[in-house]
């Protein structure tokens, strides 16, 4: 589905991202593990077409096709999604409006018309029983005085409206306790099918507890150094990250 | 110089209308007129070399042969100009076409309550202690444009609400202008009294339906007794040869609420001069207003409020959003008297520049003399926020869609503040009209 080749980002003339290669292919998830700073936010904000990182060398392929000259808006429209690690709050949108803005944006780019209300209405009732949410966060400003939990659970929301075929979950971990963490691995395992693909980026091992990965990638200093099934999580967790430098 | 031509016209216009009789010489009101014309000839228009239009140049908007002298009723028909009406609701009306009024689209009232002509009430002995007693009394004497107004007021709308009156619904004040000449000097006057725990919401709309000039100077006095209440809303959303000085004086009692709410989108030149009086404790002051402005367009938003009183609060929340080339001016002036202890006054202006070439001079004015006080003011200037564009494109939302989202909602805190749902969804549209786009859900 996704093959990132080589890819070389940085910010300000500054690299940090050294020649990632990576391959996900439809019904997969893959989780990219790595210490503060070895470049896994900067990889998923280059993946979401954040125009602050300059792409410098390399390709992103979507089904075959390179994504790299799309504009943010015109890669949802193709199918990526990223669940931020820090949502922005956005006064004076509910998060109801948003998500007809956004979903409607996407029916326009594919020549659809927009989605009638009560449809639209259908389908917000549901995700937002599927990820157990307070119907009161929909009619309040989006992301607006939210706890950390509530933004994230929010994330995954707008992920289960827009149905992308690719979703990065940026550090959706953290900020989360225990019974939040279970309810947005829950939500987030009842959208993956055959078709989808996630790519899970965290520091810490146990939202991997239930969000079971394909496979796990270790980054460092801008690159993968290692790569292996679900266990290796695991040593990570128990040995840190030195043991790979 | 041009500017010279107009004030001396204006001079003698006055002159004409009073050797006409049309000033009727015998009222008190007519020595109150013939003051003004001369304070005006003696100020003249402001220049930018006066402190309070150091940032608004009227030279361009003065520079044109206005006409005076309203003439006889040119008619419209109403499917021209409902857009223009919030037609949806209820309401009273009181219409002007080219200064002149309009019965058949006005629906005025004397049951109860008094919502007719200034002219009506000018003239009728039984209105003439109520004029002697409010009329010219809160203006700023020392605003040449308000003695301007003064000097020439012979129309406009008279709003008196006796005591325990709660409006059943709005008023509507419209100033049509059309285009019946080339160039013409509008000059309404309103005067509104609202008695003692008496409710009243007006909206005043000034529209130009033609291209040709018009500059609109106007003055409304506003008297909220006790316990009144007072919502005024005023749309300015003209075409771009229409310019508009908006002078609007409050007065108000013990325990009163008053809020001027101003929604600022078209026209080429506007200047809004707002000033409370309290004259009494527990009294709340609301101003509210939002600008959204391209091209050349200019708005200048000055306010006073004077804390006379202890235990009065005022907020104030103006917001501006400057594309292209327009300008804004901001200057708010908060006053707290040395007995005016407890007072709560809270500004707020927040702006954001868009075009290049657009600017804002923000200015906050406090002059505490009281202790005791609570005063807060917070100026921002500053561009839509990259992060927040990033997150909105993230989900699919282009980026015009995605600005002009975000623009809505900066502004959307005042338009929060409108009491009528109608009014709401209406200056939701037009904003985004302004913002040129469709928004991908109703309001």
């Amino acid at each position: 589905m996704i093959q990132i080749k080589n890819i070389h980002a940085g910010i300000e003339g500054k690299s940090i991202l050294n020649g990632i290669n990576l391959s996900v292919k439809a019904g997969e998830v893959h989780a990219i593990m790595g210490p503060n700073g070895s470049g896994k936010s900067t990889l998923s904000s280059v993946i979401a077409g954040n125009e602050t990182y300059e792409v410098s060398e390399g390709d992103i392929l979507l089904d075959n096709e390179s994504i790299l000259e799309l504009s943010p808006d015109e890669r949802a429209h193709k199918g990526v999604f990223m669940s931020f690690q820090y949502p922005i709050e956005i006064p004076g949108v509910s998060t109801t409006n948003f998500m007809k803005t956004a979903i409607n944006a996407k029916r326009k780019a594919h020549g659809l018309e927009d989605l009638p209300a009560k449809d639209m209405l259908k389908l917000i009732r549901e995700k937002s029983e599927l990820l157990e949410m307070d119907r009161k966060f929909l009619s309040r400003s989006l992301n607006e005085g939210f706890s950390g939990g509530e933004k994230k659970r929010n994330e995954i929301f707008q992920m289960a409206m827009l149905e992308p075929k690719l979703a990065i979950l940026d550090e959706t971990d953290s900020g989360l306790d225990i019974d939040a963490l279970k309810v947005v691995a829950n939500g987030v395992n009842k959208l993956r099918n055959k078709d989808n693909a996630v790519i899970v980026i965290t520091h810490y091992q146990r939202l991997l507890d239930y969000i079971i990965p394909d496979f796990v990638h270790v980054l460092h200093n801008g690159k993968i150094v290692k790569s292996g099934g679900k266990e290796l999580a695991l040593e990570l967790e128990e040995k840190g990250y030195d043991w790979l430098k | 110089m041009a500017k010279m031509d107009l004030q001396e016209k204006l001079v003698s216009s006055f002159m004409v209308l009073e050797n006409l009789g049309e000033l009727d010489l015998d009222s008190n009101v007519h020595a109150i007129r013939t003051e003004a014309i001369s304070a005006f000839e003696k100020q003249g228009f402001p220049s930018k070399k006066d402190e309070e239009w150091k940032y608004t140049s009227l030279r361009a908007v003065l520079n044109h042969d206005y006409s005076v002298f309203p003439k006889a009723e040119t008619s419209v028909e109403f499917k021209d100009v409902k857009k223009y009406f919030l037609h949806e609701i209820e309401s009273y009306k009181v219409i002007f076409i080219d200064g002149v009024y309009c019965s058949f689209l006005s629906s005025t009232t004397h049951d109860g309550y008094d919502i007719c002509l200034l002219s009506a009430a000018l003239k009728n002995p039984k209105y003439k202690l109520t004029i002697d007693n409010y009329f010219n009394k809160i203006v700023d004497k020392s605003s040449s444009v308000t003695n301007l107004n003064t000097a020439f007021s012979k129309e406009g709308v008279y709003i008196n609400i006796p005591k325990n009156v709660v409006l059943p619904k709005p008023i509507q004040i419209v100033n049509f202008y059309t285009g019946s000449e080339k160039e013409i000097l509008l000059q309404p006057r309103n005067l509104v009294i609202v008695g003692e725990n008496s409710h009243c919401q007006i909206i005043e709309r000034h529209q130009s339906l033609s291209e040709n000039v018009v500059l609109t100077n106007s003055v409304t006095e506003i008297f909220a007794n006790k316990r009144a209440i007072i919502d005024f809303y005023k749309i300015q959303n003209d075409n771009e040869n229409a310019s508009l000085i908006d002078n609007t004086f409050v007065q108000q009692r013990e325990s009163s609420v008053v809020s001027v709410n101003t929604f600022s989108f078209g026209g080429k030149l506007t200047r809004n001069n707002l000033e409370f009086y309290h004259e009494g404790e527990h009294i709340e002051s609301h101003l509210n207003g939002i600008s959204i402005l391209d091209k050349k367009q200019h708005v200048d938003t000055h306010t006073i409020v004077k804390h006379q009183h202890p235990n009065c609060e005022s907020f104030e929340l103006y917001k501006g959003i400057y594309d292209d080339a327009s300008t804004g001016v901001f200057n708010g002036k908060v006053i707290v008297d040395s007995e005016a202890q407890k007072t709560n006054a809270f500004q707020q202006n927040n702006n954001i520049l868009i075009g290049d070439k657009a600017s804002i001079n923000a200015k906050p004015q406090l002059e505490i003399f009281a202790d005791d006080v609570k005063c807060s003011h917070g100026c921002t200037i500053g561009q839509l926020d990259e992060s927040a564009l990033f997150y909105m494109q993230s989900r699919g939302i282009p980026t015009k869609e995605a600005k002009a989202l975000l623009l809505y909602a900066f502004g959307n805190e005042v338009v929060e503040k409108i009491k009528i749902p109608e009014l709401k969804s209406r200056i939701t549209k037009l904003i985004a009209n302004k913002l040129g786009v469709k928004l991908g859900f109703e309001f």
